[in-house]
């Protein structure tokens, strides 16, 4: 690691400590009942929650989290747990869990942990953790304080079922990832402040504008060379910066290239993104030849047995630190046929094949894409919103691969954003249009053409 | 769209004729439902023009408002359409069961019309009507304010996937048939009646292009033909207007009412003849449960009519949306579930996803008893099932699945392996074989068996309940301010 490199990274530690240090302040003084925090991609958004956990938990006061998944809950029940061990050693963390819950063997044995299906059998905690799914069906008791993950992926209703039971919260999210949905369309709500189809931090800030908003200003997962790429497209007015500078991260692919699967890898592992661009052709979803195409660059990446280093940290990419994400889950199933023997769930140690809502949260070495708009002939709100692009872009820590029919921006000039605008209705930025202007035209000079036969359907 | 809708769009395109995507009627059809066939005048919102509405065929009542710009006027014909509505709507009231969790009524009004442009125009038309006062300026008739919370009660009902209070023609035609045009050309009653039920001699794509031309088949509205506003209506309104001598006022209006019944006319007799094709298929089983629902929705209003009988709220607050967003995701989901369950080509999509399966069954441990999970060495029966089948099966293990001729019986996927010819899905039954410790005869299915096991369930859980309104939290705006009726409701300039 270079002097220079070592300031770099040595202030951005700074700078985000100032943040984290502002927003404990404003949690210790408590003028406002809620904080909010924006966190880009990887910038240490669940170590900010556990660290403002502990600060609580500290101050003897009973803290709820809410987190919106089971896995988020046992992520941080497991970093909590050993956090507070080291500070507040008499503190337990209580995670209550559905009817008929047997904690996941990761924190079964957790010392400081208790479980139960319901509050009263946890008996008091000071910490108690859940889902806000779960959360809703707690009809009684209230706490001084609350901790809200992954806000913006929260529903606005699903937070109103839970305000009741805190007083004050601090809400955590990511504002450029995937927004939540309905299953039913109904414009009745289109410009009421409490629309309950927005994001919980949304009807949060329209309700209460005062509110303090931090944002966490570096990125620790993205390597310095998605810095630009997905700052600009994805939080083009806030911006941020990766925690490692020019040339700290890389990816190295031994082997010789032997086909576009491979040219596009060490084009990856050069430049940190890489297009493998295949004919321009409609298709249906499950594009036999971009299928095979994804499955190709996953395999050659873990067959030439790939290194990563980060700083000064060499390890070898593994299969489980490949990840590829694609849009529909008919997609993932026919990516993970093709893939065979590396992504068939048989064990640990596999590519993980899933969908971006699916891969919200999680980090990985490489992510090799199936372009949402690959192979369409029309581009929909669900496959032009700018969070899935940016959850699909944003999972590496050193490079991306992106595999797609030629001639999406054909299709994205054809399809120019059209989505009636509301009266009193906030307008969503940056547009999933723009955005993925912006990305492709990054990509565009880091794109290898796959001849018309390379993955003609076998 | 889906694989299966696609597909038969495509072969409708082909043949020139509707292709069926239901085998049975997913919507329910009242023995007497009263038809609605409104009409507004361009140029100002939601002004209504002229209204077709009746219970019998032949014998259409056809209301107009000679100038629909004087408000007088609109209110008159608010008026004169409760009066036919009103007691169309509460002749259903007396009828009622008894049941454990309260009283029902054993049938109930079913408002139709052509399209979901008539939807909306009922929807507008009950929010001008239901809060104008019955006193002061501008009085209107008791009946109106009525009207316009009925009306809103149908509206606000046809917004709930599964409803039949107040189905449009258009809908009900296109869940139970394809047509080779798009699905804004499918909006248009008559085109979308030329491809299912085309006149004798053409096909659909011929008798649609007649359809479209509105010299031959005027719009079926609210909106109407810009040709017939300025050659015809705008003349005979002018010519009301310029009516000095109030003896020829009859002839006026008389001659309003002959060219709007032209307009009208054509669309009412094929919402007729649209009822007449879907009562031709067979109810799907779930439709009468869904009814049950429309029925307790409409007696609950009825009673609250009597005991509160407030307007509807202009806006929903942040807990009524919230509790409205959950009951409708609810209904869509067991609305989804149950038309599949009910058809099996609506479960054909199901199965081109994989999220349903069918297959035979070519194993079966009947017996198997395993620990029930709670400890203290007790064993449960959970038969295992497994059944070959060549569907695309996407399915992952853990997955709760239940057959469309099982419904009582919920089972989970235990494996999940490749064989010869397909795949060989292994299921273990959770429920529905009695209570002793072997199953009751017929409650396992038998090798042999042919059964489509199905993904796609209503969410059985209740949503989380909400808390009262004067209690919204400070994250949504804290507590509204409570509701009272004042002069403001009504204020809007009048001439």
């Amino acid at each position: 690691m270079s002097a220079a490199s070592v300031t770099s990274s040595a202030s951005a530690a700074e700078e985000a400590e100032r943040v984290i240090q502002a927003v404990l302040g404003d949690l210790r003084r408590g003028h406002s009942r809620g904080v909010i925090v924006d966190s880009p991609p990887g910038a240490g958004k669940s170590t900010l929650v556990v660290r403002a956990a502990a600060v609580i938990a500290g101050s003897g006061e009973p803290l709820m989290i809410v987190a919106q998944t089971n896995e988020q809950v046992d992520d941080l029940v497991e970093r909590l747990a050993a956090r507070l061990a080291d500070e507040v050693p008499h503190a337990r963390v209580g995670r209550l869990g559905r009817a008929g819950y047997a904690p996941s063997a990761r924190i079964a044995n957790l010392p400081n942990i208790v479980t139960a299906s319901d509050i009263a059998g946890l008996g008091d905690p000071e910490v108690t953790i859940s889902t806000a799914a779960k959360w809703a069906y707690v009809r009684e008791g209230t706490w001084p304080w609350a901790i809200v993950d992954e806000a913006y992926q929260m529903r606005s209703d699903t937070l109103l079922a839970i305000a009741s039971r805190f007083e004050r919260a601090l809400f955590v999210g990511d504002p450029g990832q995937l927004d939540p949905f309905s299953t039913v369309a109904n414009d009745r709500w289109h410009g009421l402040v409490w629309n309950p189809t927005q994001s919980a931090v949304a009807v949060l800030q329209r309700a209460n504008p005062d509110l303090p908003v931090h944002r966490l200003p570096v990125s620790w997962r993205l390597p310095h060379t998605a810095q630009s790429v997905v700052a600009d497209a994805f939080y083009p007015f806030v911006g941020f910066r990766t925690g490692t500078g020019p040339g700290e991260r890389a990816l190295t692919i031994p082997g010789h290239a032997r086909g576009p699967a491979d040219e596009v890898l060490d084009l990856a592992a050069a430049t940190g993104w890489g297009l493998l661009e295949l004919p321009a052709r409609h298709t249906v979803r499950t594009d036999a030849e971009a299928v095979s195409a994804v499955a190709d660059v996953a395999r050659r990446l873990v067959e030439r047995g790939a290194s990563a280093r980060s700083g000064t940290d060499e390890r070898a990419v593994t299969p489980d630190r490949v990840a590829v994400g694609a849009a529909h889950r008919d997609q993932v199933v026919a990516i993970r046929a093709a893939l065979g023997d590396l992504a068939d769930g048989s064990g640990p140690g596999q590519v993980v094949v899933d969908t971006a809502n699916r891969l919200q949260g999680r980090e990985y070495d490489v992510t090799v894409v199936l372009h949402p708009l690959s192979g369409r002939r029309d581009a929909t709100a669900f496959h032009l919103e700018a969070g899935r692009l940016c959850v699909l872009a944003s999972r590496h820590r050193q490079a991306c691969v992106v595999v797609a029919r030629a001639g999406i921006r054909d299709l994205l000039d054809t399809h120019p954003t059209s989505d009636p605008v509301h009266l009193g209705e906030p307008v969503k930025f940056p547009d999933g249009w723009a955005a993925n202007q912006a990305v492709l035209a990054h990509l565009a000079s880091r794109s290898v053409q796959a001849g018309g036969a390379a993955y003609a359907a076998r | 769209m889906t694989a299966i809708s696609s597909y038969a769009r495509a072969l409708a395109a082909a043949s020139g004729t509707a292709v069926p995507t239901a085998t049975v009627r997913h919507v329910h059809l009242a023995a007497r439902p009263l038809i609605l066939v409104p009409l507004a005048m361009a140029g100002e919102a939601n002004a209504p023009l002229a209204a077709m509405v009746g219970t019998e065929r032949e014998r259409p009542e056809l209301l107009v408002v000679p100038q629909p710009r004087n408000r007088d006027l609109r209110f008159a014909f608010a008026a004169r359409l409760a009066e036919i509505f009103l007691p169309y709507v509460l002749g259903f009231a007396a009828d009622i069961e008894e049941l454990t969790n309260g009283p029902r009524t054993v049938d109930a009004p079913q408002l139709i019309v052509p399209n979901q442009a008539g939807v909306a125009f009922v929807r507008l038309f009950g929010r001008s009507t239901r809060f104008r006062t019955t006193t002061g300026d501008y009085a209107v008739e008791p009946s109106v304010p009525l009207l316009g919370r009925w009306l809103t009660f149908f509206a606000e009902r046809a917004e709930v996937p599964g409803s039949s209070l107040m189905p449009a023609a258009t809908e009900m035609l296109s869940l139970h048939w394809a047509t080779g045009q798009s699905a804004l050309e499918d909006a248009n009653l008559a085109a979308l009646m030329g491809w299912i039920d085309p006149p004798a001699g053409a096909d659909g794509p011929a008798a649609a292009r007649l359809a479209e031309d509105p010299r031959h088949c005027p719009p079926a509205g609210p909106t109407t033909d810009p040709g017939f506003d300025n050659e015809v209506l705008a003349p005979a309104i002018a010519a009301y207007d310029a009516v000095t001598d109030p003896s020829q006022l009859p002839d006026a209006v008389k001659r309003l009412e002959e060219a709007l019944h032209s307009q009208l006319q054509p669309t009412w007799d094929l919402v007729w003849r649209a009822l007449d094709r879907l009562r031709v298929l067979p109810g799907g089983a779930s439709v009468p449960g869904r009814w049950e629902v429309d029925r307790s929705r409409y007696t609950g209003f009825h009673t609250y009519m009597i005991e509160e009988g407030l307007p509807q709220a202009r806006r929903d607050g942040a807990v009524a949306a919230a509790r409205r967003l959950n009951r409708m995701e609810r209904a869509q989901a067991s609305y989804d579930a149950e038309r599949a369950f009910d058809d099996p080509l609506v479960m054909a999509d199901h199965r081109v996803t994989g999220e349903a399966f069918l297959g035979s069954v070519v194993a079966v441990d009947r017996d198997r008893r395993v620990p029930n999970g709670r400890g203290k060495g007790r064993l449960v029966t959970r038969p295992l099932v497994t059944l070959r089948t060549e569907d695309p099966v996407r399915l992952a293990l853990g997955m709760k699945v239940v057959a469309t001729r099982r419904r009582r019986q919920e089972c989970v996927v235990t494996a999940l392996e490749p064989c010869d010819a397909g795949i060989l899905v292994t299921l273990e039954a959770q429920n529905g074989m009695g209570r002793s410790a072997a199953p009751a005869p017929g409650s396992v299915p038998e090798v042999g068996e042919s059964l489509c096991y199905s993904s796609v369930l209503a969410d059985g859980v209740r949503s989380a309940t909400m808390p009262e309104a004067e209690d919204t939290p400070w994250t949504h705006g804290g507590p509204p301010q409570p509701y009272e009726p004042s002069e403001q409701d009504t204020a809007e300039a009048w001439e």
